[in-house]
């Protein structure tokens, strides 16, 4: 399944960093109305992209080392990890052509 | 190919949930494509204190989640999609999301806008990186952090207002030498121990490599330059009407909005209406584009009716 469901600080190396296939975060907080729209088009990207992609979800609310760490500062942010590092990252609410094309290079 | 729609309604703040009610309740079962900023600028506000009807206020979004409720309730069909075409060349229009596609008899405009950016060296850079046009959505990062907000609006005031109860400083840049904003909304944010003013004054540049670490201040009347450190720049100047679907297909006045043919909503292809702030630099409140949606729907109905009666 392309789509791996919440990742945590805890599961953060094994599930996202360690990962053999690119992981696209979605870092994302219950507050946050653009990030109720984005999530959804995430979601289809992952089933889309079947084996190529993985997506996860990120709560920054409850994962405040791991917003930090990679210096999120506004939601929804999408990074895509690929051999444990960022190599793409889209900010804000875009439509899903916008994402796909800003990550289209990496995978 | 579906038959074609009564009413389509692209948008979804207070202008497109009101024409899809009115539209509704007129029997015409409209389908609204909702766009991505989903209810429209009342979503990243706070407190709606003068939407008349209650008294002691409401969250934006409360709201817009009132209006879509009440909207679906009498048969308007809303989808979580976001337009990526329109074709108003031939009756009926088509409107396409992606893939997707519909065809319209008639379409309500009601795109609204979208904060306006600087334009400054680095502010590109830096967006979600400390730059920001939404405080409700951003805040939370800068907890005991200096930022500044441009603007002399009422957004200017709310979002500082706002972001006092994040920010160990909140400083308003603005470019001229008093508030536009209203009386409230000024008076509040300036009572705020945490809130201070530089007028006249205007942001040249946004200073940083990961994150803002400071701004360009140039004074208006000396023509001073000096750097003013902050940790965040919170962008509050206006808004610009979300026109870019339409370009060569509608009539805009000088500044991209959408002209209609007032008192009524007419734009310059008959079976198109519009409402609400891509129509509106003037007002631009959420009881005007209700009011604004709700003549789109009746226009909408209208035109309908003389269509059928004179074939």
């Amino acid at each position: 399944m392309a789509n791996i469901g919440t990742v945590t600080e805890t599961d953060f190396q094994t599930a996202v960093l360690d990962s053999e296939t690119p992981v696209l975060v979605d870092f994302w907080a219950e507050w946050c109305v653009p990030c109720h729209m984005v999530s959804p088009v995430v979601e289809e990207i992952g089933n889309e992209k079947g084996e190529t992609l993985k997506v996860a979800k990120l709560n920054i609310d409850e994962n405040p080392q791991a917003t930090r760490t990679y210096g999120v500062m506004s939601i929804p942010s999408l990074i895509l990890f690929k051999g444990g590092q960022e190599v793409a990252r889209v900010i804000g609410a875009k439509p899903k052509d916008a994402i796909l094309r800003d990550l289209a290079p990496h995978l | 190919m579906d038959e074609p729609r009564n009413v389509i309604v692209i948008g979804s703040g207070p202008a497109g949930y009101t024409a899809a009610l009115y539209a509704a309740r007129a029997n015409l079962a409209p389908l609204v494509l909702k766009g991505l900023e989903a209810g429209g600028q009342l979503m990243l506000t706070t407190d709606v204190e003068n939407y008349p009807g209650f008294a002691d206020g409401l969250l934006g979004p409360e709201l817009m989640d009132q209006m879509e409720k009440q909207a679906s309730r009498f048969g308007a069909e809303i989808l979580p999609v976001h337009v990526t075409d329109v074709d108003l060349s031939e009756r009926p229009f088509t409107v396409r999301a992606g893939d997707q596609e519909w065809r319209g008899r008639t379409i309500i405009v009601a795109t609204g806008a979208t904060a306006r950016w600087l334009g400054v060296p680095g502010e590109e850079k830096l967006r979600g990186r400390g730059v920001s046009a939404c405080a409700t959505c951003d805040g939370f990062f800068f907890r005991d952090r200096e930022l500044v907000v441009v603007g002399g609006g009422d957004t200017a005031m709310e979002e500082a207002t706002f972001l006092t109860k994040f920010a160990s400083k909140v400083t308003i840049v603005h470019r001229r030498g008093e508030f536009r904003a209203s009386k409230v909304m000024s008076a509040r944010a300036l009572a705020n121990p945490k809130v201070d003013v530089i007028w006249n004054t205007t942001v040249g540049e946004v200073h940083g490599d990961d994150a803002v670490s400071g701004v360009t201040l140039n004074d208006m009347r000396t023509d001073a330059s000096r750097s003013f450190p902050a940790d965040g720049l919170f962008v509050a100047i206006g808004h610009d009407p979300n026109t870019a679907l339409f370009r060569d297909q509608l009539a805009l006045d000088d500044e991209g909005y959408i002209a209609v043919a007032e008192p009524r909503t007419a734009t310059s292809v008959p079976g198109v209406f519009a409402a609400g702030d891509v129509t509106d630099r003037i007002y631009r409140q959420a009881v005007t584009a209700a009011g604004q949606g709700c003549k789109a729907a009746i226009d909408a109905e209208r035109f309908l009716e003389d269509e059928a009666h004179g074939h």
